[in-house]
């Protein structure tokens, strides 16, 4: 057990942006609302995994709808407190901890801002080890846990208990009420067991983003490469160093897609390097080599910072490094392939770990 | 008879003026020093280039103003008005209050009275909760007598701004009309913390933009002169003093855009990469259409993070009194420190003992200047290697601000663009105009005037052509009271926003108009 104070916050929002692979939202509003929190109620609590009982109730917290509308209508604070006591009520047993469901953008700050102002611990884990862009993309749903029965809050005091078949169905009908409650809800999700997240989370995620935001901002002081710090603390690869020489987005299907173009600087000058994404960064390749692929994470640096750019940010002309990062094993099984791995983006690639790709120098 | 105009650009080291003919002809121009109390500095360019080009000075009609006043107050955290803070949007957005991520010393002097009161609307125009009028009037109240100025935001007021416009009526029923009021659907577009940021600078500064206005006015009536006067704004267009006094916050970026603006006139360009080298900094910014590219991410504003409209620019620390330091192992630094202003005493070509950009590019032999003797000593070979750094510097910069890697023409201006060479890497040409020390001065006397109109539209009733067709007149009607000449109006900007959900098919319609300055003499004539 230990404590998070306000330091450690902005650390956790520079990891929660490298490891939101470019999409997950930007986590500026949700960092803001955790420091406001820790102002007003004073610091976190951040438990390990194995200091959760077995049969302690824990429930993630995330905001659901368009990250826009939450950028204007900001949340009023309640509607997470409202959605944990209602969510209590149906199962007629107090919540023990709060979790982020994903470790990526303005979701890994939400809970935080939540466990300050209810005074509930945050457990040092999630379900993705990144940012995914659906809802059933958890390793909680490898593991056949159900989203529901889940609770959806408004600003304005409304809330919306949902029990639904199956996690598709939990989407659908979830995304429809978001949008009749103002465009951005936040969620009681996922209710677990302790037991349930020793077996099926990921552990020690917001300790990992705290480091990588520590190690970023030290190098700096430091004068060291960050880059190079960043790569060391995560287990990455350096894939790519180039500037953005194209950027071309599109939304569709309410997701923003595209591809970003590299062109190669220092040694890797006279290659390109293309990044497609889907919210997030999907695939790395050059013209000749595939050099990741998802479930494993693709993050777009700055080269003179070390600071991740989001594909909001991406512009033409950025100095950018472009790294690699292995998935957690759970993604790696076949189910985990079949959920987030490259063909049910729509990409006709099989899956190869980032680790043997390096070894190869990439796939021809 | 002439018509002559005067543009004046106050920056934060040199005041520039320049003296146009009707022709827009530089008569004469100037470069001084900015002094502690600005308008000794102004008054003295202005006596200058009045003396220098001996015109009659009944005959000056125009002059405008590019000023740093505003921005040297945000970020001096001096002169500030005081104000009040008022967000529409409880009970959404209470876990973010106002001025949260703003500097502590910012929000020391702007955050006294900071108010959240319930209201505000959705994305699609639906209102979150009734608006508290009652709480209005306590809160006009409780202010009455302690503040100047009052900064509203309301929750999606892109989207509807009624909000708003009635929190204003209730403060001027109890304040009185005179009360200076900011509202933030004028000021910026979506994105609450930035909108609102913006709209609490603009309430703070609105005093300064007065005095400011005065001072000019009353410079110009010291000599004699009756002149309409503008200010210069961020995107390159003009506004009337009635004006500028509202949005003080539009005139922050002014300086940069008025390079730009003036580099467009001096080349005849209208789209190209502009760099304009000063003493500590190069500002390097995007021609589009003759007027500066704007900035689509937030810009920090003395460390408050903002999103109204601000020309998109890249500041490097690379100016001609930057300080280059040389090792004993040959390894150097270039800045980011600068002699500045101080140039002249400082530098090695005029006998000091600093080595500056300056003093490299005359020991290379690429500027006349100074005494190069006092540099013949220094070792070439290694200050060949500086030069190629500083000129990578800027080339690095240009290519950020291109869209594409096609080479474009790069225009330099600025009193430190003699240290730059003639070719470029990126650039299809590189062009030095002519007066091109005083682009910016000119760029604020040759800019234009804009009207614009916001509105929201009932397109069921009335089609979306003729809604259109009703905004941009009423957009061109308004630049021509404003003193653009009807036969040279365009219109430069179009934004409708449907407000889905809302009966009618409603439709916020944003048009803005902008042409030349109306010679009103030159008409009388013909």
């Amino acid at each position: 057990m230990r404590r998070l104070g306000k330091q450690e916050i902005e650390d956790i929002a520079v990891g929660a942006a490298l490891l939101g692979t470019g999409g997950g939202g930007d986590p500026y509003i949700g960092k803001l609302m955790a420091l406001q929190a820790i102002e007003e109620y004073g610091e976190i609590t951040l438990l390990d995994v194995d200091e959760v009982p077995d049969d302690a109730l824990v429930v993630p917290s995330a905001m659901m709808g368009a990250p826009t509308v939450m950028l204007e209508k900001a949340p009023s604070g309640e509607e997470a407190t409202a959605a944990f006591k209602n969510l209590e009520a149906y199962l007629g047993k107090k919540i023990f901890a709060t979790m982020p469901i994903e470790a990526g953008g303005v979701n890994s700050m939400v809970p935080l801002a939540l466990a300050a102002k209810l005074g509930l611990p945050v457990v040092d884990v999630d379900g993705m080890g990144r940012a995914f862009p659906e809802l059933q993309m958890v390793t909680f749903y490898l593991d056949g846990i159900a989203a529901t029965p889940m609770v959806l809050a408004d600003e304005k005091g409304n809330t919306s208990l949902l029990s639904t078949i199956n996690n598709v169905w939990t989407e659908r009908i979830a995304r429809a009420a978001t949008i009749e409650m103002g465009g951005s809800t936040m969620t009681a999700i996922y209710p677990m067991t302790g037991k349930n997240i020793k077996e099926s989370g990921i552990r020690n995620i917001l300790s990992l983003e705290e480091q990588i935001g520590k190690t970023i901002r030290l190098a700096k002081q430091n004068n060291v490469d960050p880059i190079k710090e960043v790569l060391n603390k995560a287990d990455g690869f350096e894939l790519f160093r180039g500037k953005v020489s194209d950027i071309n987005r599109k939304t569709e299907a309410g997701f923003a897609r595209g591809v970003a173009t590299f062109e190669g600087i220092n040694e890797y000058k006279g290659e390109k390097l293309e990044v497609r994404f889907q919210n997030e960064h999907l695939i790395a390749q050059t013209e000749k080599r595939l050099l990741c692929v998802t479930p494993d994470l693709i993050a777009v640096l700055d080269a003179e910072t070390g600071l991740p750019i989001t594909t909001e940010g991406i512009r033409y002309g950025a100095r950018c490094v472009v790294i690699g990062m292995p998935c957690h094993p759970k993604w790696r099984t076949e189910k985990g392939i079949e959920a987030v791995g490259p063909r049910y983006f729509g990409y006709e690639v099989g899956y190869v770990p980032i680790e043997e790709l390096v070894k190869k120098g990439g796939i021809a | 008879m002439g018509v002559y105009r005067i543009g004046i650009d106050v920056g934060g080291t040199h005041t520039d003026a320049v003296l146009l003919d009707q022709y827009n002809q530089v008569i004469s121009e100037t470069k001084s020093h900015t002094t502690e109390d600005v308008f000794i500095g102004i008054y003295t360019a202005m006596r200058k280039i009045i003396d220098d080009a001996k015109v009659p000075v009944e005959q000056i009609k125009y002059a405008m103003l590019g000023t740093t006043h505003c921005t040297n107050a945000i970020v001096e955290r001096k002169r500030l008005n005081k104000i009040a803070a008022i967000r529409i949007g409880a009970p959404a957005t209470l876990a973010v209050k106002p001025l949260i991520g703003v500097p502590e010393d910012l929000c020391a002097v702007l955050g006294k009275y900071v108010y959240l009161i319930r209201g505000g609307h959705e994305y699609d125009g639906r209102e979150i909760v009734e608006l508290d009028e009652a709480r209005l009037y306590e809160i006009a109240e409780e202010i009455n007598g302690k503040v100047d100025s009052i900064a509203i935001t309301s929750v999606f007021s892109p989207v509807s701004q009624t909000h708003e416009q009635r929190a204003s009526e209730i403060f001027k029923e109890v304040l009185g009309e005179e009360i200076s009021i900011s509202l933030s659907s004028e000021i910026g577009s979506v994105g609450l913390l930035e909108r609102e940021n913006a709209t609490i600078l603009n309430a703070a500064v609105v005093n300064v933009a007065k005095t400011t206005a005065d001072g000019f006015i009353n410079a110009l009536k010291n000599e004699g002169i009756e002149a309409k006067v503008f200010f210069c704004q961020n995107d390159g267009t003009l506004m009337s003093i009635e004006y500028a006094v509202k949005y003080p916050i539009f005139t922050v970026a002014c300086g940069p855009t008025n390079s730009l603006r003036g580099a467009s006139y001096l080349s005849e360009l209208t789209d190209a990469i502009v760099v304009d080298v000063g003493g500590t900094t190069t500002d390097i910014g995007v021609l589009v259409q003759s007027f500066p590219r704007e900035s689509s991410l937030a810009v920090e504003i003395g460390g408050a993070r903002t999103n109204f409209r601000m020309p998109d620019l890249i500041s490097i620390g690379l100016g001609g009194g930057t300080i280059i330091r040389i090792e004993d192992n040959g390894e150097f630094t270039i800045g980011p420190d600068s002699v500045g202003y101080r140039l002249p005493e400082k530098s090695l070509i005029f006998g000091g003992d600093t080595l500056t950009t300056t003093d490299v590019a005359v020991a290379l032999g690429k500027v006349e200047l100074g005494d190069a003797s006092k540099v013949a000593h220094l070792d070439k070979e290694l200050l060949n290697r500086v030069y190629l750094n500083m000129v990578n510097l800027v080339e690095e910069a240009i290519d950020k601000m291109k869209t594409s890697a096609a080479p474009v023409p790069v225009i330099l201006v600025g009193g430190g663009s003699i240290l730059l060479p003639e070719e470029l890497k990126g650039a299809s040409e590189v062009i030095r105009p002519l007066h091109s020390g005083v682009a910016n001065a000119i760029g604020s006397a040759i800019s234009q005037v804009s009207g614009q109109i916001e509105k929201v539209y009932a397109l069921a009733e009335i089609g979306r052509e003729t809604a259109l067709e009703q905004a941009k007149e009423i957009a061109m009607s308004e630049a021509i009271s404003a003193g653009a000449d009807p036969e040279t109006l365009v219109i430069v900007d179009i934004e409708d926003v449907p407000l889905a959900y809302m009966p009618g098919n409603a439709t916020r319609i944003r048009v803005k108009a902008a042409g030349d300055l109306a010679q009103t003499e030159m008409n009388e004539l013909v």
